[in-house]
């Protein structure tokens, strides 16, 4: 494979060529430099605002006064709950469909409708938990309420990461082991799934990175705005960063749109840390797997 | 850790974080009898925020505050699942329903005036004032893609294009300025640029010459050096420019309106939601004008705290939704 792209390379390049690869450069340039002006755009916002008592602070009229911490944590419950529901579950429906489920007509029709709701609105999502958690499973507006309706959301798109990375193990790996007498669940246990696992993080970062922002879904479940004390169990009433960083952007007084902008900060920070672990994590299996 | 102990682990943390709620059951952290519960609209938002604030401050019981929108917030209210919702519109009719099918009694406090600023880009020169009819003009339904230039509002005007700003349809302030000025609640022209956060319009009107858009008065104040604002004449009265004293005689009309907070009657009698409110009623003009709203004079003051003490259910409005140039001493001292 090395010596075929390397022959490619010393071939000279086109006009065509040239231009395509410019195009494509400028084609990741805008949005990069869009983003980048964002981000320093809020930075520059932000910086005089964030310190230890916005971090800890609870809600409060005064901009000055007014902190994120029951936003934060509120959001750090429902991600990890999230992860704890949605990742076992995505994992194990996209074991069954590309491992047991086959071309079945079962697992087709399932297919077909695990795309269709990638593309359902979160808002949708956000109306089904109320009905199903909120009011029918009486889970209450709770924090466990608002992650199942997360975990709904977010598990097309762990299942589809799953299939693909699946999909990218040898299939004369799983010859090998079965012709060694390994069993279907052996194959998959000891040889499928630790080859998979790095494409399965993949997935959970792209799950996490679209729980975390999500704003319209926690509103209709019922996500609170006001609140001066932590969720210490999964029944308690909850809120979020979005809906804090939503509710200050919306408010008359200049001031408080700096704490928006501190806000979002925190809510960039905290979903880079959280991808980070599955970063690094990624890498060290990465490299073992090989 | 190799792959295979990650997995195990992931596999044990998952089974334990599962079955551990299940043992807590629902609520049992947070302890929901002392909590006063509260939802409705994000215009009275900021106000309950300072009061909640203040009176945890004072050593109140915890306060929780949603923000589901005015009707959003009926819909909890009279499901039984708030004990105060906060709304920029009186109760409708079918909310009023609602509440009755489902037992739930409520007392109706207004808690502050709000005005609604009509306001044009700052380099506006020929705009000196609005009559109602000319606002009329701009936003019925019957304007739509009829009516486009300034010039077939008034003669005399410029034939500058004109471009509205507004409140999204959902929006309290949209169903009162819609009232007021086109007659019927809830309608009027639908080709004007509409946004749910007031920020936006306030950016829409200060880069536009040719706009004209309105939303509440505290996001005129706060941006003063941005917008113009447009005197208001109505029938053979002096134009009027909304300000905190215009705005709480009742002379900026029809555009100042009371904002309400509804009590849930049951639930008022539990100790610390009756102090909530009691406290809201001393305290809670000071902290409407702090946050950008205009506090009740002291008579009105003194009305509402005496429907509260008594506990008079009901709405004054009887469920007719939003009325236009009404005073909240005129409202409360007709019973």
């Amino acid at each position: 494979m090395s010596t075929s792209s390397v022959d490619i390379k010393r071939r000279g390049r086109n006009l065509g060529e040239r231009a395509f690869i410019a195009l494509s450069l400028v084609a990741i340039a805008i949005p990069l430099l869009i983003l980048v002006g964002l981000v320093a755009n809020t930075l520059v916002d932000a910086l005089g605002r964030i310190d230890w008592d916005f971090l800890v602070g609870y809600p409060s009229r005064r901009a000055s006064a007014a902190g994120i911490f029951p936003a934060l944590i509120g959001s750090l419950w429902l991600i990890g709950l999230t992860a704890l529901i949605a990742l076992p579950l995505g994992v194990g429906a996209a074991l069954w469909l590309e491992e047991y489920g086959g071309k079945s007509r079962l697992a087709g029709f399932i297919e077909v409708n695990i795309a269709n709701l990638a593309g359902v609105p979160s808002i949708i999502y956000g109306l089904l938990g109320l009905g199903l958690f909120v009011r029918f499973l009486d889970l209450g507006r709770s924090v466990l309420a608002g992650a199942l309706t997360l975990s709904l959301l977010v598990m097309p798109i762990v299942i589809m990461a799953t299939r693909e990375a699946l999909r990218t193990v040898p299939g004369h790996l799983r010859e090998a082991a079965a012709a060694l007498g390994a069993t279907r669940w052996q194959v998959i246990r000891q040889v499928v799934l630790p080859m998979a696992l790095p494409g399965v993080l993949t997935g959970a970062i792209l799950a996490i990175s679209r729980a975390i922002g999500e704003t319209a879904p926690l509103i209709v479940v019922g996500a609170l705005t006001y609140m001066t004390f932590l969720p210490a169990d999964p029944g308690d009433p909850f809120t979020a960063l979005p809906i804090q960083i939503y509710n200050w952007v919306s408010r008359p007084q200049e001031a408080f749109l700096v704490n928006a902008a501190a806000g979002i900060m925190v809510l960039l920070v905290t979903m880079l840390t959280l991808n980070s672990v599955a970063v690094l994590l990624r890498n060290r299996l990465q490299r073992r797997t090989r | 850790m190799g792959a295979r102990r990650m997995l195990m682990t992931v596999t044990a943390v998952w089974a334990a974080a599962l079955t551990a709620p299940a043992c807590g059951g629902k609520g049992g952290g947070a302890g929901d009898g002392a909590i006063i519960k509260i939802d409705g609209s994000s215009t009275v938002y900021p106000i309950t925020e300072a009061v909640a604030e203040e009176y945890q401050k004072a050593g109140g019981a915890r306060v929780t505050i949603g923000v589901s929108g005015t009707g959003g917030g009926f819909k909890k209210f009279c499901g039984g699942e708030t004990a105060i919702t906060g709304a920029s519109r009186p109760i409708k009719p079918s909310e009023v329903k609602a509440c009755e099918a489902a037992g739930v009694q409520y007392v109706e406090l207004p808690v502050a005036y709000d005005g609604i600023a009509v306001v044009v880009h700052k380099d506006n020169a020929f705009v000196d004032h609005l009559t109602v009819d000319e606002l009329k003009k701009m936003w019925a339904p019957e304007a739509q893609k009829t009516v486009a230039t300034w010039s077939q509002i008034r003669d005399g005007f410029p034939a500058t294009e004109l471009h509205l700003f507004g409140p999204g349809v959902d929006s309290g302030t949209y169903d009162y300025f819609t009232k007021a000025i086109v007659g019927t609640e809830h309608s009027s022209r639908g080709d004007y640029t509409s946004s749910e956060d007031d920020n936006v319009l306030v950016q829409g009107v200060s880069r536009d010459a040719g706009a004209l858009g309105f939303f509440g008065f505290a996001y005129y104040a706060e941006n003063q050096d941005k917008l113009k604002i447009v005197p208001i004449k109505s029938g053979d009265g002096a134009p009027v420019v909304p300000s905190v004293e215009t705005v709480a005689n009742g002379t900026y009309q029809p555009l100042s309106r009371p904002i309400f907070i509804y009590v849930n009657v049951a639930e008022a009698k539990r100790p610390e939601v009756a102090a909530f409110i009691d406290y809201w009623n001393e305290h809670g003009g000071k902290l409407a004008a702090e946050v950008g709203y205009i506090a009740l004079p002291d008579k009105a003051k003194a009305l509402v705290a005496k429907r509260f003490a008594a506990r008079t259910p009901g709405s004054v409005f009887e469920g007719k939704g939003a009325t236009v140039g009404v005073s909240v001493e005129d409202l409360l001292g007709r019973e």
